[in-house]
């Protein structure tokens, strides 16, 4: 029978020939993922079994990123706990603080997650995968403990969703702005329990960093999860990865892709010629605005960074904005590069000093502001611009502050004008 | 299995999200978790726990518990004394880490129930009966998956008793 590529990952995960949606497996995982909130409960609930091993040292990802470095003593604690549960059971991929970076931008460029693969994180952006064509879908810490123990989970096959993107882009639109415009148009629960399988000319023409932005925010349309069909830029961006982390000892990526006459629960099109950049307006990511329709928005904060948009590519994009120009007197603008590696090459293309002459802080790798962790928490009626996934009530501070969703070139714009802005009107 | 309780339902029905259910103030603090109940709802409304009885149900509507993966969500609800959450749908993590804790989820049309309605879940029969409205309506049965991790108590349960998954 035709099988969409989700379809196929999870009938491979399971033993079996074909999965149908609506279906109960018990898949095998590849990778189990933690982060410093949901690794410590996971690591009490895994005690509780009372099991001596994990089911493959090499196949856990512990990374401390959301209040690291420390904010707290309470934040040290769990990274301390994190660390010994690492030592007590030989667990290869603990990444301390120097190596740290923000969990969904830092497994791909680690090309620690590849094609084929099935994914399970605690930590709902965990779908970012998806941009690499593997099943990845974000649990809760019992899941993981569980995932830790056993090397398996259980799932229930989504329905399957299409989403085809064609067309031209309009300038300063990114992949970011090609999700929040699909999620204004489907709503937050719009793909709940489902796949959204992302594909079509312009999906093709996108780069990695862009395909990895938008799998990130599958959830935030209610997402299982969200998938790309791998390509050749797929598999450039995977061995290179490998290659330059000289890792020899990977497991073998696998290429699928849907059946032509593949099943959908709907099949979806959108011109690209029609998507302006997009804001996202308190406090669901589906309030999408086209930055032309947004009006005067003030603003105190801009930040730049989180596992939506704290790659390469959006550094130099708010680079590019930010050259010559200065920050707004009455904004603060926080730059944070989503890992080290990214850290070091935007220092090397001397994107840092063009931050730096705009008034920028920049900080190491941490998610920090985008859940109100710290680096950057808002005051009550304060209104912040984030290239990060989420502006809920309070999201980044008081619950009396707001945040608006954008691309990178929007908030480094906005970080300038004083309000949100497009590049073009500077 | 036959829960008793009032329904309790905010003002706010629609994306209740896992913020809201417990806010970032106190669960990154709190590691207690009949503490951290202590702030279920909070933010809907001050006094949300402070009208809960035991057995009581959460009621609400679209895409209850959207947001974040944490735990925290399901288990301040759980220890707060809710029996059952009845909403018109669930966000999918949620729902999953419902399960996976053991507090069982139903998925009803929910426009004809009130704050403080008495309500009698036989999940069972696959029965909700509003006792003050005097209506009753069918409630799907859980698959079997969900049937078992309930039944045990949830997934750490379930694996203490059968040493892996037998889901």
């Amino acid at each position: 029978m035709s099988q969409t590529i989700t379809e196929k990952i999870l009938a491979a995960h399971c033993g079996k020939k074909e999965v149908h949606p609506g279906e109960f497996i018990e898949a095998d995982v590849d990778i189990v993922l933690g982060n410093d909130i949901t690794a410590p409960p996971a690591i009490k609930e895994f005690e509780k079994f009372g099991i001596k091993k994990v089911f493959n040292k090499d196949r856990i990802m512990l990374v401390p990123d959301h209040f690291t470095p420390n904010k707290d003593i309470k934040s040290a604690q769990q990274v301390k706990e994190m660390r010994e549960f690492t030592k007590k059971y030989g667990i290869t991929h603990f990444f301390e603080l120097g190596c740290m970076g923000v969990e969904h931008a830092l497994l791909p460029e680690q090309g620690l997650v590849y094609p084929g693969q099935l994914i399970i994180g605690a930590d709902s952006h965990t779908c970012t995968y998806g941009a690499l064509g593997a099943f990845s879908t974000g649990v809760g810490s019992t899941d993981m403990a569980a995932g830790m123990a056993t090397g398996k989970v259980w799932l229930k096959v989504p329905e399957q969703m299409k989403f085809v993107f064609k067309g031209k882009f309009n300038k300063w639109v990114s992949g970011k702005d090609l999700m929040l415009y699909l999620i204004g148009k489907i709503g937050v629960d719009g793909a709940r329990y489902r796949t959204l399988e992302i594909t079509g000319p312009a999906i093709d023409k996108l780069s990695m960093d862009s395909r990895l932005s938008m799998a990130n925010m599958a959830i935030e349309a209610g997402g299982k999860n969200g998938i790309f069909i791998p390509d050749e830029k797929t598999k450039q961006y995977v061995e290179s990865a490998w290659k330059s982390h000289k890792d020899t000892k990977h497991g073998k990526a696998l290429y699928y892709s849907s059946d032509a006459d593949a099943q959908y629960m709907s099949v979806t099109e959108y011109d690209c010629a029609e998507i302006e950049p997009q804001v996202a307006f308190p406090h669901l990511p589906e309030n999408t605005k086209p930055i032309s329709k947004v009006g005067k928005v003030k603003i105190d904060q801009s930040f730049i960074g989180s596992c939506t948009n704290g790659r390469i590519e959006d550094l130099r994009i708010a680079a590019k904005v930010l050259k010559g120009k200065k920050r707004h007197s009455d904004v603060r603008l926080i730059v944070i590069p989503a890992t080290q590696e990214i850290w070091q090459q935007a220092n090397d293309e001397g994107l840092f000093d063009i931050f730096m002459k705009a008034g920028a802080a920049i900080s190491t790798p941490t998610c920090g502001p985008c859940l109100g962790g710290h680096m950057g928490i808002l005051a009550e009626g304060e209104r912040a611009v984030a290239t990060s996934n989420r502006n809920f009530v309070g999201r980044m501070g008081h619950p009396k502050s707001e945040v608006y969703l954008s691309n990178a070139a929007i908030a480094a714009a906005s970080a300038v004008a004083g309000q949100l802005a497009s590049p073009e009107d500077l | 299995m036959l829960l008793k309780g009032s329904a309790r339902k905010t003002k706010v029905v629609d994306d209740i999200n896992t913020d809201y259910i417990i806010s970032g103030r106190y669960k990154f603090k709190i590691q207690d978790p009949y503490e951290l109940a202590k702030h279920v709802m909070e933010d809907l409304d001050p006094e949300f726990y402070s009208k809960i009885k035991k057995g009581d149900f959460i009621v609400a509507g679209r895409n209850f518990g959207c947001g974040s993966s944490r735990e925290q969500a399901p288990m301040a609800i759980k220890y707060a004394g809710i029996s059952a959450v009845i909403a018109k749908s669930f966000a999918r993590i949620f729902y999953r880490n419902c399960f996976n804790l053991g507090l069982p989820l139903i998925e009803c049309d929910t426009d004809n129930i009130n704050d403080g309605d008495e309500l009698e879940l036989d999940l069972d029969a696959g029965k909700l009966k509003n006792k003050t409205k005097d209506f009753e309506v069918a409630v799907n049965p859980f698959p079997q998956t969900m049937q078992t991790l309930l039944n045990d108590g949830g997934l750490v349960e379930h694996f203490k008793k059968h040493g892996g998954f037998k889901l």
